[in-house]
């Protein structure tokens, strides 16, 4: 049996829980030892690969890019992880969810803005009307609360990952953690 | 005069306790060290039935039951923590994560909040159903407290503790359904209330960050519980 | 007051009545009233003084005459022809035709199915007295229960009578009112309150409405007479702010019988004290849950507390307490005159009687009737109710408002009674029948009463308040064309939840519109999701919201 395709990347998020993954430290080798990181923040790829066993998505959905993102990554997975806060409930991208994505342009880029006045518009992902949990937009498989969760619970959830077995997360992280 | 109490015996769990004939099954569950969840249940207060967690089943009763209202009963059989129930109770549950927006990591009670610390006892690790997202005001014009209507669950614990311990009546209810509010006199800002003594008890009774004390940063915000039952037992004895 | 006098006024009354060859009726409750009735009525007496008539003919005002659709309504005596939609300007030959053959062009068929296939009870004098007079109502044998029961019977017999005579609570549970009453008359306790729930608040609902518009003292007199049964000698009649015209005449009724002395100290001359105030109801539809409506007249927040205890052991003011819905009160004073057996021989083996409905929606003859338990509803919605309109089809007829449910036409041949109805999946509820044709979209109607029930929860229990809000907002989703599969799964888990952990009536039965909706019409509900459409082209399924 070859090694295990194991994935990872962020979507709105604040790289915490990919940095909380790093606190693994040296346990990471376990990881290696059992799985190829075929993609993620960690690693250089440019595209999703297919046929990918585990990924973590880490982030809410925001943008239209995003959204290309996780639908890609959901095809193209078997397990999704759910990985941190702001993919399993919006967390702190969401806190723009109150207010219509006008009023947040008109804060950001003119009342906060010194200079060069205008939205940005060319280039860059268009924001959704709202930031939604990844489950909002596509099935997934496990939830790993924590902002960010911690790194014993997040090699715990790998490992298990890694050796066929869905992890029982209950009582070991919760939001906010 | 003093009412003779009689003592009942049930089972909880198929564990054969007894208890006060006044007593409720949530009380001679705790005094025997079974878990049932409460979010509106507060030892000290008047009893409310409105956050549903505490619900049991009664065999014999068609529907379920919160345990924090209803009196024991000789040779009840009340079953505490069946997977039907810890369905429903995750669902509640989730459904009070869908109505305000509880950011968990940017909240001041994080790691000290009732409701948290119920989503991690029950499991449940994420929310299906959609967030509403409602935009709720912050009042911070006390001087030392805040209300974070953003992380209320509308146990109404404040309004009970405020009418009942206090006396004063400052918090009360507005509005019907997913609207309700709690409210400082009659909708005015805190810092502008006539009626309220200053005294905190609210902020210290509230399970979750929606009452909090002012300075106080992300995860510092501790309440302390233990002058309700102590105030309430002396006030019986005098 | 004794029974003497009470005959002495019943007398005067009919021998006022007698003087008069030919009685012109004139609707005045709401319905017709606000299509012009009170205008007419004035006619029809300016009219009669004219022509210097007033010897032999009488124009007066009565109560509700049923076929609301068709107001103003007119009812001719002693010919008993009924005319309808009338106009000011039809006065004049309406009142030369007392003599000759009727207008035919105004006058209803009379052998129209919509007034054969009734039984009326509760309605006995609707259409025939004038309701905001004492007479009129004593003069058709009113307060003679009320005597009877006080002089002839014990409160133990009083009781064992409405246990006989099988009757259950019309205000929607069906709980058998003679158990209720016993229950309260065991309690202990100094004070006990006996309570009316008029706080009728179902979309398409007005019975009660009706009852109290065009009867009030048939509700007063079987009130008096459940506080002589349970020991209780204060009511409470607990009346929407919205309905004016019943408090107005429910103020005048008290007046009238506190002056004759059939309501107040010493009720015919007996030891038995009987008052009776008014509460008025705030416009919230919790406040029909019993608990919330005592919290409501304690002056309290609207709010309901989880039971047990019962009303009947711990009620307002936390005294032994009964509450009874309006039509409830409204058949006591009937049973105690014609007896048990003759009650019970109306109805259904598990609900005697008779139960008053409010047809509504897309049907012919939109009113109220009243027909005895067990009639199908096939009679009700297409001989009394005439039908659907013509180039439409029958889809289904929603019973019991927000609390019911749905029914087919496949079961359109049920008796109607409590439980079978329950059976289908609804309530009888309060007696509300919505009628639905091809155009209405079903997901649509149950977005409608789940609305309705999100902006009406109290918001205390958090399932019924954030359950509401989660289903409205889901069954909006569908019915704007963003629907997926799993939404309808989280529909059905909702359902359940709610109905399941809810504290009150309100919550419990909730789910009922969109599980029935669901169970019958799931073909709708999977073109909104799957095809994107609305059958029935109610729903604009690209921007949201109705066309």
């Amino acid at each position: 049996m070859g090694k295990i395709k194991f994935a990872t990347t962020w979507l709105d998020g604040c790289s915490g829980c990919h940095m909380s993954l790093l606190d693994i430290d040296e346990r990471i080798l376990d990881v290696l030892s059992a799985a190829d990181i075929v993609y993620g923040p960690l690693v250089d790829f440019k595209d999703f690969p297919q046929g990918v066993d585990v990924t973590f998505v880490e982030g809410a959905v925001s943008s239209d890019e995003d959204e290309e993102k996780i639908i890609k990554i959901r095809q193209n997975t078997k397990t999704l992880v759910s990985f941190g806060d702001c993919a399993i409930t919006a967390n702190i991208p969401g806190m723009r969810n109150y207010y219509p994505t006008k009023d947040i342009f008109q804060r950001a880029y003119f009342e906060n803005a010194d200079i060069n006045h205008k939205t940005p518009l060319i280039g860059i992902p268009h924001l959704l009307p709202q930031t939604r949990p990844i489950h909002e937009v596509v099935t997934v498989d496990i939830f790993l609360p924590g902002c960010p969760p911690p790194a014993d619970v997040i090699f715990f959830a790998i490992t298990e990952l890694l050796q066929g077995r869905i992890p029982d997360l209950t009582g070991k992280t919760r939001f906010g953690k | 005069m003093k009412k003779v109490s009689q003592i009942q015996t049930l089972v909880i769990d198929g564990k054969e306790v007894g208890g006060r004939h006044d007593e409720t099954i949530l009380q001679v569950a705790r005094e025997n060290d079974i878990f049932i969840p409460t979010l509106c249940h507060l030892d000290g207060l008047t009893e409310y039935g409105g956050c549903r967690m505490c619900i049991v089943e009664i065999k014999g009763m068609p529907r379920l039951t919160p345990s924090c209202t209803t009196l024991i009963r000789e040779g009840m059989v009340v079953t505490t923590n069946s997977e039907r129930i810890m369905e429903y109770r995750r669902g509640i549950l989730a459904l009070l994560f869908t109505e305000r927006n509880h950011i968990c990591s940017a909240c001041v009670s994080n790691g000290h909040c009732e409701l948290q610390g119920l989503a991690l006892k029950l499991g449940l690790t994420h929310v299906e159903f959609p967030y509403i997202f409602p935009k709720m005001p912050v009042d911070a014009t006390h001087d030392r407290f805040i209300a974070d209507h953003n992380r209320c669950v509308l146990c109404s614990r404040c309004v009970r503790v405020c009418h009942e311990v206090e006396g004063a009546h400052t918090k009360d209810i507005m509005g019907r359904g997913i609207t309700a509010r709690i409210i400082t006199d009659l909708m005015q800002d805190w810092g502008e209330s006539k009626t309220c003594t200053g005294c905190g008890k609210c902020v210290h009774v509230c399970p979750t960050g929606a009452l909090t004390e002012k300075g106080k940063s992300v995860a510092e915000m501790e309440k302390r519980r233990q002058f309700l039952p102590y105030l309430k037992l002396m006030r019986e004895r005098s | 007051m004794v029974l003497e006098e009470l005959q002495e006024i019943a007398k005067i009354e009919n021998e006022r009545q007698g003087q008069f060859e030919h009685t012109i009726n004139v609707c005045v409750a709401a319905g017709c009233l606000s299509c012009g009735s009170q205008e007419l009525l004035d006619a029809f007496k300016r009219e009669i003084d004219k022509r210097g008539i007033e010897k032999w003919c009488n124009a007066k005002g009565v109560g509700c005459l049923g076929l609301c659709t068709a107001g103003p309504l007119v009812s001719v005596e002693p010919s008993s022809t009924i005319y309808k939609a009338v106009t000011v300007s039809d006065v004049p030959e309406i009142i030369d035709a007392l003599t000759g053959s009727p207008v035919s062009r105004l006058a209803c068929s009379s052998d129209m199915s919509f007034f054969k296939k009734q039984q009326k009870i509760v309605l006995e004098n609707f259409g025939a007295i004038d309701p905001e007079r004492i007479e009129e109502y004593i003069a058709r044998r009113g307060y003679e229960s009320l005597f009877a029961a006080l002089r002839d019977m014990t409160p133990s017999s009083v009781i064992e009578r409405i246990v006989k005579s099988g009757l259950r609570g019309r205000g929607g549970g069906g709980y058998p009112t003679g158990l209720k009453w016993t229950t309260v008359m065991k309690a202990s306790g100094p004070q006990k309150y006996v309570i009316c729930n008029a706080d009728e608040g179902d979309p398409g609902a007005f019975m009660d409405r009706s009852v109290l518009e065009s009867d009030p003292h048939r509700v007063l007199e079987g009130m008096a007479i459940a506080g002589y049964a349970v020991g209780a000698d204060k009511g409470f009649i607990y009346v929407r702010a919205e309905y004016p015209l019943a408090i107005k005449r429910l103020k005048k009724a008290i007046a009238q019988a506190e002056q004759l002395g059939v309501l107040g100290r010493g009720i015919f001359n007996t030891t038995f004290n009987f008052e009776i105030k008014l509460r008025l109801g705030a416009g919230a539809f919790v406040c029909g849950e019993e608990t919330a409506l005592i919290a409501s007249i304690e002056g309290s927040r609207g709010n309901p507390r989880p039971r047990p205890p019962y009303p009947a052991e711990h009620g307002l003011w936390g005294c032994p307490t009964l509450i009874n819905n309006v039509e409830t009160f409204a058949n006591v004073p009937t049973i105690i005159r014609n007896g048990s057996d003759w009650f019970a021989g109306f109805g259904t083996e598990k609900s005697r009687g008779t139960k008053v409905f409010a047809l509504a929606g897309r049907i012919n003859n939109t009113g109220l009737i009243e027909v005895a338990m067990g009639t199908t509803l096939r009679d009700i919605v297409f001989d009394i109710g005439g039908g659907i309109p013509e180039g439409s089809k029958f889809k289904a007829v929603q019973t019991g408002g927000p609390s019911g449910g749905c029914i087919t036409e496949e079961h359109l041949d049920i008796a109607v009674d409590y439980d079978s109805l329950t059976k289908l999946g609804s309530i009888m509820g309060s007696g509300g029948m919505i009628v639905m044709d091809s155009t209405s979209c079903m997901v649509d109607v149950a977005k409608f009463f789940v609305e309705f029930c999100m902006t009406e929860s109290c918001g205390k229990c958090v399932p019924c308040r954030d359950g509401s809000a989660q289903m409205y907002h889901l069954l909006n989703k569908i019915t704007r064309g963003q629907g997926r599969m799993q939404d309808i799964h989280l529909l059905e888990k909702l359902c359940d939840l709610i109905k399941n952990t809810s504290l009150c009536g309100l919550g419990m039965t909730m789910p009922n519109p969109v599980m029935s909706t669901m169970h019958y019409f799931k073909d709708e509900y999977l073109a909104h999701v799957i095809d994107k459409a609305c059958p029935a082209g109610v729903c604009n399924m690209k921007s949201g919201g109705r066309q």
